[in-house]
């Protein structure tokens, strides 16, 4: 059997930086599988821009933000097959995949990062009373079809979701001759961010309205129609509300879930609020040697937070590969509690040890917050509050822990991070 | 655009997308509050003098492996020109080979701005 130092299942944006930061560090024997017929992953089909302020301090596409890390994935002769499903890994860290030439193989691994991504919910997920008709596609369905295959999916279009996919479709149908009528939200909150609403929904007119979801579609072979009615605290239709729209074709963004079928099956361990992995500062899961980064961790609003976070699973990988046998079982591992309007941290366990000298903490909090604080304990000494004007669900937050800091607590047993009013 | 008074604008600059505040009178900015960076400053002066957006779309491809190719207009043109540029690019069939950065369409509906390529191909 083939084997290989580091395997990284997905050639998108966490996959491409993992690996490239991985060969940085030093190790040379890096495959990545990729199920497309390119790498760059999603964004080859995310052709707007607002790509890698963070990374590269200038505005890209998506298609242009790939190519960045696809040349230096080609410079850095780091190997990818194109075309590969991986089919199964095991949890001795064996990669059944398949392809046209090649067929089934083995292939064995040092260590694994997972970066498949995420996928789209889909309509069987919201129970919309109706038919089946053609003319429902969720909006990454759409910009594929739209951005990389040349095909305008309908011409009358109403949008539910206000993820920031759905947004930025909004746009894009408008601009290609679709008329968008409405984006309806089931929250009071937008799902998506604020330069989206601005500049997909508010330059070019299209109304927004929050708790509003589609109660039915009507049309048996093709969409015809679909009604709108607004929804009370509970998210329960309010009768008299319904507003009717004609339209033949309805675009769903209404969330992202990490695709971890591969991770559940080799026995990861995943979170109940983030359904991607649970990981330690090494963003290594809970079998030794497995790391997870990107959307298949937790979904991200920002590629460049994405980059950064593989980057880390990258190096993280190398030294697992590189001191294999003799890791320091020094230290013990904090697990961090998320409380009080913060839905969960990545990663959720720290081992001070072997944290690098600065930690992110991303999370995201369940509501809208005003002038909240975000606070951090180490045990019951808090250690940071800050004061944040708006904190929302559809906007990642992050906190940044001092290994030095840290340190200095030697009978550490938890670090609590929760929203303060005061 | 508008002459007394506040216009409150949420800055497009980065997905921060700070709330900043816009003071004018008589056609002159007085001031600008609630951004966080030199950008939101910059961008809400435009954006209540003359108003600008990258327009991203794609045009057909031959002869490479994928039907389309993303493009950009290389640098921001007035909000309403957006529709006269994706018209402008209607039609358009680009061959294979294209890189990125390479001119698509020059000097865009009269905006003295080029459409570039956003992918290889």
């Amino acid at each position: 059997m083939k084997t290989y130092d580091i395997i990284i299942i997905g050639g998108g944006p966490a996959g491409l930086s993992a690996a490239v930061c991985a060969k940085k560090s030093g190790t040379d024997s890096i495959l990545i599988l990729e199920r497309d017929k390119e790498l760059g992953g999603i964004l080859n089909q995310c052709i707007h821009n607002g790509f890698g302020l963070h990374t590269f301090k200038e505005e890209l596409t998506g298609p242009e933000y790939a190519e960045r890390f696809i040349e230096q994935v080609k410079e850095l002769r780091i190997e990818y097959k194109l075309h590969t499903m991986v089919m199964d890994i095991s949890s001795d860290k064996v990669v059944t995949a398949m392809n046209s030439t090649d067929g089934l193989f083995e292939l064995k691994a040092g260590a694994i990062i997972l970066a498949m991504g995420c996928r789209e919910r889909s309509r069987g997920a919201l129970n919309i009373p109706g038919y089946r008709p053609a003319g429902i596609f969720s909006a990454g369905t759409a910009q594929r079809l739209v951005n990389m295959e040349g095909c305008l999916p309908g011409r009358k279009v109403v949008i539910l979701g206000s993820g920031d996919i759905g947004l930025i479709m909004a746009r894009r149908m408008t601009l290609e001759g679709a008329q968008v009528q409405v984006v309806a939200e089931l929250m009071p909150y937008s799902g998506g961010l604020k330069r989206n609403i601005v500049q997909c929904l508010d330059d070019y007119g299209i109304p927004l309205k929050l708790s509003h979801t589609v109660v039915d579609i009507r049309g048996k072979e093709r969409v015809e129609g679909i009604t709108l009615a607004q929804v009370d605290e509970k998210g329960r239709p309010i009768p008299g509300t319904e507003e009717a729209y004609e339209c033949d074709t309805l675009l769903l963004s209404v969330g992202l879930i990490p695709e971890n079928e591969l991770s559940s099956g080799m026995g990861v361990e995943l979170s109940r609020v983030t359904s991607g992995p649970v990981v330690n500062e090494s963003l290594e899961t809970n079998i030794e040697g497995v790391f997870a980064c990107g959307n298949v961790l937790h979904v991200h609003d920002l590629v460049d937070f994405v980059s950064e976070e593989a980057a880390a699973a990258g190096r993280n990988a190398a030294r697992y590969v590189q001191t294999a046998g003799m890791r320091q079982a020094a230290g013990c591992t904090v697990e961090i509690r998320a409380v009080d309007g913060v839905r969960y941290t990545v990663p959720s366990r720290i081992n001070v040890e072997r944290m690098e000298d600065i930690q992110t903490l991303r999370f995201r909090v369940g509501g809208v917050y005003k002038n909240c604080f975000v606070s951090v304990y180490l045990d019951e000494e808090r250690i940071l509050h800050r004061k944040r004007p708006v904190m929302a669900p559809g906007e990642m937050e992050e906190v940044k822990l001092k290994r030095e800091e840290l340190l200095q607590y030697p009978d550490l047993q938890t670090i609590t991070v929760k929203l303060e009013e005061v | 655009m508008m002459t007394v008074g506040k216009r409150e604008l949420i800055c497009i600059g980065c997905p921060m997308g700070c709330p900043v505040m816009v003071e004018m009178d008589g056609g002159e900015i007085v001031s600008v509050s609630g951004n966080t960076c030199p950008r939101g400053d910059a961008y809400a002066r435009k954006e209540v003098t003359n108003p600008t957006r990258i327009v991203t779309s794609t045009v057909k491809a031959e002869g490479g492996l994928v039907e389309m190719i993303s493009v950009k207009t290389k640098e921001d043109i007035p909000k309403d020109k957006i529709f006269d540029c994706v018209r402008a690019l209607k039609g358009i069939t680009v061959k294979a080979p294209v890189h990125i950065g390479d001119v698509i369409l020059a000097d865009v509906a009269g905006t003295g701005v080029d459409v570039v390529a956003t992918r290889n191909a």
